[in-house]
């Protein structure tokens, strides 16, 4: 007796995003499946999930030691820090330009435009440039970043529904791609999209980040509104089709679990391995639930990601 | 899966003879699919009508119990393909693997470390549910003695691994009663498996590596032996072919009500994995996508907590955050002079805080506020958890009358609310606390004086 195995017919798709390809930036592109996340026995999926490494224009404070291990000097560099991420197999930068935070630096334009032209000229990967967070100085720093990568289809962050007009047109007069954030809400990132499109953006110049809930903190709701996001572009809803981003390793490597050297319960076991264990596990999470650029900071992370994103695509 | 009226009433005799006391046998139908009257009220149901309706009425994913009462593990019985359309009830089983041929103590050691682990996450204590003992030897008696050895260690259910008729026979003596799962029946066994399945009242696992057609057809056997309690593995092992097939079969069983395929299904992360890690991201993908039992080839804390605490969330109702009674919580021992701290009902904030306090070693009064269990800045922003809110808690659960001081943190996430609370609480000078819980301890030393 065999056995029909069943397959959804699917009417839509997500869109197909690309970053850099210009300027003398490599290619990358992302989305363009007409399934869900890597069945491929029911439609296609021309690209896979992109592993970006996160990158942060002044030493990180604070950071787990684990980190602060695996990367060493480069953390006092963003430019080398770039270079070794590329090594370590980062398919894009994602650069944080957390020093223009009022109380962190509250560096200005010009500072940004040093830092991405340094970045972009150590590394021939696709940038994701982020602001630092707070809305007035992510628009001052953003713009800045965006003349300076003209051309080269930058992704430009956080776009959220307070700046959106600001980075929506700047992504649309430099050629850029808008991270377009809401708070884990399906309404909230179509919405979003509507107004970007409504302003003239197009719908494959998005990549939606849905914010990212890390194990244990919010997966489990982040987990299903993608889900659901995901479910709603195939039946073809093109407002909720654009790529999905998710910044597993600035969520996990937050929580007391990654940080925590001492006066934890022994039930949670040694820290280096637990702390980056939770951070492939959040991400081999959100991977399942429709990821399609996955950002990471722990170079075995990225490793043991990369690996299991091509045996999910092979 | 529970019938409407118009399918039960297919299986009636359509007499509308009124010896059920209703007017007709579609009336009978939809108070049985009701449930307020039995279906064996009609008394010319034939014999096959019932079977059949029976069957029809089964879940589409059957429930399949290891263990003994005390200790038991049920899986299956799923009901959605997404948890958002419902929410999944039986969250998979973590067992791990011990092999019979390993020196005695260092089993006995390996057991007890997983059998003895539990780690508490807001409020519950998560654990293993069991071992998977594997016939290595391939020796009867071996194979024997290692389950009687885990036996004395561990009360857990048990998965019994081994390809050999009579030494599985030989473990079943040591394992039963205790309704230990039996790995498996394959296509040359399947017969003195599903008998030694049948004698032991036992579940039984059926294993092919073929394709679902193979698993089908030798699920189909051991099914007209009188099995019901059955667990498939369908052979797929690595991060690919575990993802497509698990999701093919639960399709199946949902979607097609394909009853040969409508069963939990077992995986072993660790034989696709090249090292710890990878296993526990492949066992993380099956609690998500589709297994029913994960048979871990690893123990250790830093391996299984990440995976606990990926099925606790994967498990979550996700129409219901886990939370916990607003009222007002003694953190230790307080006295009158004790600080006076607010919080919201979601538990992961509530457990974050209450463990802070514990553990910097303050006795402190709790106010946990209605916020219908969400966490400090989502119910912020949900407007859950504002000064007139917060200032009805701290009146309503009176706690004024535990305390000389009249002074109350507030978490640092809504530092903004401290001009309201002002207003709300005349009698009260607003503390605001650090952003994160962690820093409470240290936060209370420098600006509480007792
Ligand atoms: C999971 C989540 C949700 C879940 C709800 C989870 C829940 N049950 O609460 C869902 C998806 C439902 C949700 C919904 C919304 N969310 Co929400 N959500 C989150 C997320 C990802 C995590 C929140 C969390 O669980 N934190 C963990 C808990 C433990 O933290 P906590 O409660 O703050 O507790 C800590 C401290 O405050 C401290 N603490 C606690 N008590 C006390 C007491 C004292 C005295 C002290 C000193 C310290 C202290 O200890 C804890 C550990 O340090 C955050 C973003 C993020 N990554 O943090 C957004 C976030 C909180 N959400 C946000 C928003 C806007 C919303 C929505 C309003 C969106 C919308 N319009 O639909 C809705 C509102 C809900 C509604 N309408 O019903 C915003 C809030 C923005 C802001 N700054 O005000 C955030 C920050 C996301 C963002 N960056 O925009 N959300
Ligand atoms: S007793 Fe049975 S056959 Fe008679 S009316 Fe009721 S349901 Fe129909």
């Amino acid at each position: 007796m065999p056995v029909e195995i069943p397959v959804e017919k699917w009417n839509g798709q997500v869109h197909q995003v690309k970053l850099g390809g210009a300027g003398g930036r490599k290619e990358l592109v992302v989305g363009g499946e007409n399934t869900l996340p890597f069945l491929k026995f029911e439609g296609n999926i021309p690209h896979r999930p992109a592993v970006a490494i996160e990158v942060v224009d002044q030493p990180p404070q604070g950071w787990a030691e684990p980190l602060v291990k695996a990367w060493g000097n480069v953390l006092q560099d963003p430019a080398a820090w770039a270079k070794k991420a590329a090594e370590y197999g980062a398919d894009l930068i994602s650069l944080r330009l957390r020093s223009a935070h009022p109380e962190e630096g509250n560096t200005g334009a010009d500072h940004a435009r040093k830092v991405v032209a340094a970045v972009l000229a150590a590394v021939d990967l696709p940038v994701i440039v982020l602001g630092p967070e707070v809305a007035q100085k992510d628009n001052e720093v953003l713009v800045a970043a965006s003349e300076v990568g003209r051309g080269q289809r930058l992704g430009l962050g956080d776009c959220l529904d307070k700046n959106y007009r600001t980075i929506g047109a700047t992504c649309l007069a430099d050629g850029h791609v808008a991270i377009a954030k809401t708070p884990i809400d399906m309404n909230l990132a179509k919405q979003l999209n509507i107004l970007l499109s409504d302003l003239g953006l197009p719908l494959d110049a998005i990549l939606m980040d849905p914010t990212t809930g890390a194990l244990g903190y919010g997966l489990e709701y982040t987990y299903s509104v993608m889900e659901r996001l995901r479910i709603t572009a195939l039946m073809g809803d093109k407002m909720t089709s654009p790529p999905m981003i998710c910044t597993a390793g600035e969520e996990s490597w937050r929580q007391k679990e990654s940080k925590a050297t001492a006066g934890v319960p022994q039930s949670w076991g040694e820290q280096e391995q637990r702390a980056i264990l939770w951070e492939k596990i959040t991400a081999i999470g959100l991977l399942n639930a429709g990821a399609n650029v996955i950002v990471l900071r722990h170079p075995r992370t990225v490793e043991d990601v990369k690996a299991a994103i091509n045996k999910l695509s092979a | 899966m529970a019938l409407t009226g118009i399918e039960i009433y297919k299986f009636l005799p359509k007499t509308n003879c009124k010896k059920c006391g209703f007017p007709t046998c579609l009336a009978f139908a939809m108070k049985v699919a009701q449930k307020t009257v039995n279906i064996t009220t009609c008394p010319d149901l034939s014999a096959e009508s019932r079977a059949a309706l029976e069957a029809a009425g089964r879940p589409p994913i059957q429930l399949v119990t290891l263990g003994s009462d005390s200790k038991k593990l049920e899986v299956g019985n799923e009901t959605v393909m997404f948890r958002h359309e419902k929410t999944f009830f039986h969250p998979p089983g973590l067992v791990l693997r011990v092999k019979d041929n390993a020196p005695a103590d260092s089993l006995q050691q390996q057991v007890q470390a997983a059998a003895e682990y539990k780690v508490e996450r807001v409020g519950r204590f998560l654990t293993m549910d069991g071992f998977a003992v594997e016939n290595t030897s391939k020796d009867a008696a071996t194979f024997a003695k290692a389950v009687e050895a885990v036996k004395s260690k561990s009360d857990l259910p048990l998965v019994l691994i081994s390809q050999d008729p009579a030494a599985m026979e030989a473990a079943l003596a040591k394992a039963t009663p205790g309704r230990p799962l039996i790995y498996a029946a394959n296509k040359d066994n399947w017969e003195k498996m599903a008998d030694l399945a049948v004698k032991n009242k036992c579940p039984l696992a059926v294993s092919s590596n073929g394709a679902l057609d193979d698993l089908t057809a030798l699920v189909d056997q051991v099914s007209k032996k009188g099995i019901e309690e059955i667990v498939l593995d369908p052979g797929a092992r690595d991060f690919g072919p575990s993802l497509s097939t698990l999701t093919q079969i639960r399709r199946l069983a949902l979607k097609k009500n394909f009853r040969p395929l409508g069963y939990p299904v077992i995986t072993f992360p660790g034989e696709a994995a090249a090292s710890l890690d990878t296993e526990a991201m492949l066992a993380a993908q099956q609690v998500a996508k589709y297994a029913g039992i994960i048979v871990l080839d690893h123990f250790s804390p830093a391996l299984v907590y990440p995976l606990l605490t990926m099925r606790l969330n994967i498990y979550t109702d996700p129409q219901k955050p886990i939370q916990v009674t607003p009222q007002i919580v003694q953190i230790g021992t307080p006295k009158a002079t004790s600080p006076v701290c607010i919080t919201t009902n979601f538990s992961l904030t509530y457990f974050a805080i209450a463990g802070e306090l514990e553990a910097a070693g303050w006795a402190a009064w709790l106010v946990v506020c209605d916020t219908e269990g969400l966490s400090v800045l989502t119910a912020w922003a949900a407007g859950k958890f504002d000064a007139e809110k917060i200032a009805k808690s701290v009146k309503n659960f009176k706690i004024a009358d535990n305390v000389s001081h009249r002074n109350v943190v507030i978490p640092g996430h809504v530092a903004v609310l401290r001009g309201e609370l002002e207003e709300e609480l005349p009698d009260w000078k607003i503390l605001v606390g650090p952003r994160e819980a962690v820093d409470v301890g240290g936060f209370l030393k420098q600006n509480w004086k007792n």
